[in-house]
């Protein structure tokens, strides 16, 4: 039976508030780890909250003819699909919605988050950005199996798709022990949907920034928060899915969970760091000739082990 | 209000959907318009099989299956339907289904 | 819950069904090929949140996983192969409209009709507990052919779209003997081979 999830114990408005404040101090999280290894001083890590400020208040530049509904629409969505990602997210044990279709409600709106990246590329009727939206594309398509795998074999060996059957599945052993591709496909892919760090290629120098080369003011705010936001909720979903989410000695549940996330984040913003933004043509076929058969093959030894009854 | 007259106006809806989607593949000259109204069509198939599972017969599965094989239905039809399309456009430049002539008897 | 239906339940179904037929019509209404795509694509996200509405969450949030994706790649392709995707400047590309309406309106009044005039059965049974799981022990056992059937179906869909779609075959790629030790590609991508 499930548990009661965030909105049942809180209420909904009060669960909503809850999980917005969770996922923007989740990415200010993100980006201030990420400006400070950038940056190499520490002191930089307050920087996403004062740039945030700037844009808040800096005016919009208007290109030519821009597609404004669209464009509108795209910039908006990204941070709120981030937000909604992190619904399903266990935070303190809980969810704030809980279905019998939890992982799959992840990977949906990282789908969702393909259809708006792109239509911020769309919007601004602009050569560059167009280019960044359809890279988006080629590396969402690539990436969106391997993670969509990633996903279920967490899901198979919990016999579950609800995040709090999964959480509850690793009270003895992380699944990270079990499945540890599956958990190195899942942040690779986190990054790849927030086409971030090797994988920034939709956003990259050559083409001037890419998607997010015309966005200015509060339209930049909201695509770079949604992107931090993102990467965010995937460190806390990576952290709950594979690595025990609150499981842990002494400490209280919520605040294991807190330091494995931001264990994902540094690590995965480290060796993020270190690479240089690879070309989608160096990064595509690896996904669908190298990253879809090892998932299935780890699909395949994660079946194997629930039908010894490891996991039971 | 009585579950029948919600079960009668969804599928009202989807009979919409299906009007629609008739309408625009039967319409449009441009091949992936015309895949956009199957689309429509079988967005309707979909939304009828969820309000027959949940109003009729939710103890059995096959509503559920139904609309399963509907959503692998769509699937075909874009995958098919793009590689249609290119393969087309490649061979004779034609993007249009009044220009699709070849099996015209 | 079993022959009622809540007001806010109801009026949730019917202001989402009334999107996506709106959605719908807009895929045809409006000029720019992006907006037509997504109108197309809102249309499927309402009839997701109508099945969950219906408790049918894992099939609501695959179909909006499916039609995002489909509608990404449909993105691409209308602009490709449409004369005007942005729709800067309006044309109509269409045949035969008058024709068309009067059978999708037809469709449509027929279907009403019966709608409306057919006595429904009662609902027969309760909701299950996790209708997820409904649906998976299903498909893995009683319907079992039909997943065999769409795994057959997909498969043979992989082979044939990539068939029809690429127009370089092995000996563009090998040489006219396949004797080349690297094959000859446009775009490299990115595995060394």
């Amino acid at each position: 039976m499930p548990e009661q999830t965030l909105a049942e114990t809180w209420g909904l408005a009060p669960a909503v508030l809850g999980v917005v404040v969770v996922g923007l101090f989740l990415g200010l999280v993100v980006a201030g780890i990420d400006r400070a290894v950038v940056s190499g001083a520490p002191g930089s890590a307050v920087e996403p909250v004062r740039s945030s400020a700037r844009l808040l208040v800096e005016q919009r530049r208007i290109t030519l003819a821009p597609d404004r509904l669209l464009w509108r629409l795209g910039c908006a969505a990204v941070p709120i699909l981030a937000l909604l990602s992190l619904a399903v997210v266990p935070i303190g044990g809980r969810t704030l919605w809980s279905t019998s279709a939890d992982l799959v409600w992840f990977n949906a709106m990282e789908a969702l988050l393909w259809a708006a990246v792109w239509l911020v590329g769309w919007g601004p009727n602009a050569f560059h950005a167009l280019t960044g939206g359809y890279r988006f594309l080629a590396q969402g398509l690539a990436y969106e199996l391997p993670l969509m795998f990633a996903l279920i074999t967490a899901g198979l060996a919990a016999g579950s798709l609800r995040t709090t059957d999964v959480l509850a599945a690793q009270q003895d052993l992380w699944l990270v022990v079990t499945m540890p591709v599956a958990f190195l496909v899942f942040v690779a892919g986190a990054a790849a949907f927030a086409f971030w760090g090797p994988l920034a290629a939709p956003a990259a120098v050559d083409i001037a920034g890419g998607v997010t080369s015309e966005l200015s003011g509060v339209d930049r705010l909201l695509v770079q928060a949604g992107r931090a936001v993102f990467l965010g909720a995937s460190a806390a979903m990576a952290a709950a899915l594979f690595l025990g989410g609150d499981a842990g000695p002494w400490l209280p549940g919520p605040v294991w969970h807190l330091l494995k996330t931001l264990a994902v984040v540094a690590a995965l913003v480290w060796v993020g760091r270190r690479l240089p933004v690879l070309r989608p043509d160096r990064t595509v076929e690896v996904g669908w000739m190298v990253l879809v058969p090892l998932t299935l093959v780890q699909a395949l030894v994660v079946a194997v082990l629930v039908q010894e009854g490891f996991y039971a | 209000m009585s579950a029948e007259i919600v079960l009668q106006i969804v599928l009202t809806v989807a009979a919409g959907l299906i009007g629609v989607g008739l309408f625009g593949a039967l319409s449009q000259q441009s091949i992936v318009m015309v895949m956009m109204g199957l689309e429509l069509v079988l967005g309707g198939v979909l939304l009828a099989g969820g309000a027959a599972w949940y109003f009729l017969a939710p103890e059995l599965p096959d509503a559920q299956v139904l609309v399963v094989v509907a959503l692998v239905v769509m699937a075909v039809e874009m995958a098919m339907g793009f590689a249609v399309t290119i393969a087309i456009y490649r061979a004779r430049q034609v993007d249009m289904v009044d220009m699709a002539t070849d099996l015209r008897g | 819950m079993l022959t009622d239906v809540s007001g806010w339940a109801m009026a949730t179904v019917v202001v989402l069904g009334v999107l996506a037929v709106a959605a719908g019509v807009a895929v045809f209404v409006v000029d720019s090929m992006a907006r037509a795509t997504f109108a197309l694509l809102g249309s499927f996200l309402a009839v997701a949140g109508v099945l969950v509405a219906f408790d049918l969450v894992y099939l609501a949030v695959v179909t909006a996983l499916m039609m995002t994706i489909e509608m990404a790649i449909m993105a691409v392709f209308m602009i490709a192969f449409m004369m005007n995707p942005a729709g800067l400047m309006p044309m109509t590309m269409v045949h035969n409209t008058k024709g068309s309406a009067v059978v999708g309106a037809g469709a449509f009044v027929v279907l009403t009709a019966g709608i409306w005039t057919v006595d429904w059965p009662a609902r027969s049974g309760q909701l299950p507990a996790d209708s997820t799981r409904q649906l998976g022990e299903a498909i893995m056992g009683s319907h079992m052919l039909v997943m065999l059937g769409i795994g057959i179906a997909l498969f043979a869909t992989i082979l044939a779209g990539t068939v029809l779609a690429t127009a370089r075959g092995r000996y563009d790629r090998f040489g006219a003997d396949l004797t080349a030790a690297r094959p000859d590609d446009p775009v490299p991508g990115g595995l060394p081979r």
